[in-house]
């Protein structure tokens, strides 16, 4: 599987700000990658840079195999982008916006028109076609404007920031629609501030903070970055919460909620050897969950910040 | 780019500002109703009055129709670029421009669509503009060649003006600033020969009024409509055209290009 994007080295700043500071990204065809940062690590300048909108001050960029510096005609006709701000003609219909992007991308006038009316299907907008985009909720102006993108046939699309201020409904039909990109092998580079957004769309995370990447890798192998994981067990009474605390040797956090914390990597031999003791101690056990640290302990075991606020899902 | 394609994504982007223009008339309305207002003023307010200092034979408001609507015809050419300059900056506060800019289209059909689109919107208002004019009495005497010559002056002064307009909108930082910018234009027809006859005027303003580009393309339609003389007007005119809409589009592309991604 080849490279559809790749960054080395890229630097960007505004004045005497420095917004990129040497990063290096590498994103594989067909897949999706999640840029992870809080507001201000760069996210956007990075979209803005790999989608020709803004030129970089140092660095190698490559999108579908076209050099950025050199061939940004051919950049252009690869991607397509979605900013958090829309990008929709507000004086023109749904339908009207999608006509304008296939007569833009050379469309015939049969093809651009059966294209428009699939995309109008496939994003639940058919009733809304005929309307104003003023009229649209957050989440409709979005498909549209994700739906525009799509009629040039992109290989790759940045999405950024693409469900930032969408209710959790439209969150969840967002990421439908990024899943169904990428099962036809389209390769996403999407930004995002919500951990959970990255965690359950991404095959790849990269965390920026100050412009570089701090970490990299799927969320699995980024959780198992920091320490944090536990078993908390349950247990029916007090006097059986007393013995399994004597016989591990751990304080009780809070006594009356009968829940004990106790620290492991959470693998089997760590359980079987941990249920071993208790079971040894003749302490029944009435509930186990095994914890891994998420991803906003690892970013902030990185960069010492929290991420903004979760997703309220 | 190929010409065809450049060709084709212009006309792509005229036929979007002409569906602003169809839904959002208020525009192109405007462009009509303000030279609509000042010509009804001055024929009927001030026109007896005027006529009579012009010292022709006929005299008084009738004469006057005839002097001032020229002036009329290109104080609505003057007063297009407001509405350009707005919608240029109303689409660079959009998001549609940055989309525009990250797909594989010619760079300058963006422009060149809200150019050609003033062009449409204004010889439309001209049109409003005229039919009032004859309501109120104003009798051209023009043949179908200098009919046709005057409609091209008039097409001419509002391309190099639209440039203007289009490189004035994309200056601006707010819409409210591209509203403001084009005004001084509108004061353009006032300060030549468009309402009295330049000689009548203190000697500063003479000078500015025989030396800026509204007097002799007033002069020159004037000339074409109703038969006074045009002299090196008309060349002199389509000089100072042909100036400002290079400068116009220079300022214009280089705007575009410079422009912050947001």
């Amino acid at each position: 599987m080849g490279t559809a994007v790749s960054v080395t080295g890229l630097r960007k700043a505004f004045g005497s700000t420095v917004v990129l500071d040497g990063l290096d990204l590498a994103v594989a065809e067909g897949s999706v990658y999640a840029l992870l940062g809080p507001n201000g690590a760069g996210k956007t300048t990075t979209v803005d840079v790999l989608s020709t909108l803004t030129p970089a001050d140092a660095g190698q960029v490559t999108v579908a195999g076209h050099d950025l510096g050199r061939d940004p005609g051919g950049v252009r006709s690869a991607i397509a982008v979605t900013g958090q701000f829309s990008a929709v003609d507000g004086l023109l219909t749904g339908r009207e916006n999608l006509r304008l992007m296939a007569d833009l991308n050379h469309l015939g006038r049969g093809e651009g028109r059966r294209r428009a009316t699939d995309l109008l299907e496939r994003f639940d907008l058919v009733d809304a076609a005929d309307r104003l985009p003023a009229t649209y909720s957050g989440g409709m102006r979005r498909r549209l404007d994700l739906a525009m993108g799509l009629l040039g046939d992109p290989r790759v699309v940045f999405l950024d920031e693409p469900t930032t201020g969408l209710d959790p409904r439209s969150r969840r039909a967002m990421w439908d629609v990024v899943r169904g990109l990428v099962a036809e092998g389209v390769t996403i580079l999407l930004t995002t501030q919500y951990l959970e957004e990255a965690d359950r769309l991404a095959d790849r995370i990269g965390l920026l903070d100050g412009g570089r990447l701090v970490a990299e890798g799927t969320s699995d192998e980024l959780k198992r970055l920091v320490p944090g994981g536990a078993v908390r067990l349950s247990f029916a009474d007090a006097p059986a919460l007393e013995v399994a605390a004597r016989v591990l040797g751990v304080e009780p956090g809070d006594p009356a909620a009968l829940v004990l914390e106790v620290p492991s990597d959470g693998s089997v031999p760590a359980l079987r050897s941990l249920l071993a003791r208790l079971d040894d101690a003749r302490v029944d056990v009435a509930g186990l969950t095994v914890t891994t640290p998420g991803l906003d302990d690892v970013f902030l075991a990185l960069t010492g910040r929290p991420t903004a606020e979760e997703v309220p899902a | 780019m190929s010409v065809a394609a450049t060709l084709a994504d212009s006309r792509t982007m005229l036929r979007r500002n002409l569906q602003h223009a169809v839904r959002y008339p208020s525009l192109t309305l405007i462009v009509a109703a303000v030279p609509i207002v000042f010509l009804l003023l001055f024929v009927y307010v001030l026109g007896g009055t005027l006529g009579a200092g012009l010292g022709g034979p006929a005299g008084g408001r009738t004469e006057y129709v005839t002097y001032v609507v020229p002036g009329v015809l290109l104080l609505a050419v003057a007063g297009a670029p407001q509405g350009t300059a707005i919608s240029v900056a109303m689409d660079m506060t959009e998001g549609i421009i940055s989309r525009f800019r990250t797909m594989s289209i010619a760079r300058a059909s963006v422009l060149t669509g809200h150019v050609v689109g003033s062009v449409i919107q204004t010889l439309v208002g001209l049109a409003v503009v005229l039919a009032v004019a004859l309501l109120v009495g104003f009798r051209p005497d023009a043949s179908p060649l200098e009919w046709l010559a005057a409609t091209g002056l008039l097409s001419l002064a509002s391309f190099a003006l639209a440039w203007l307009a289009v490189a004035m909108g994309l200056a601006s930082p707010t819409v409210e600033a591209a509203s403001n910018l084009p005004m001084p234009l509108s004061l353009l027809p006032f300060l030549g020969s468009g309402f009295v006859p330049v000689d009548s005027m203190p000697a500063g303003l003479r000078w500015f009024a025989e030396h800026q580009p509204f007097t002799p393309l007033i002069e020159t339609l004037r000339g074409l409509l109703t038969g006074t003389a045009i002299g090196s007007s008309g060349w002199v005119a389509m000089a100072w055209c042909a100036a400002i809409a290079l400068v116009g589009y220079l300022w214009a592309r280089r705007g575009y290009e410079r422009r912050p991604a947001r």
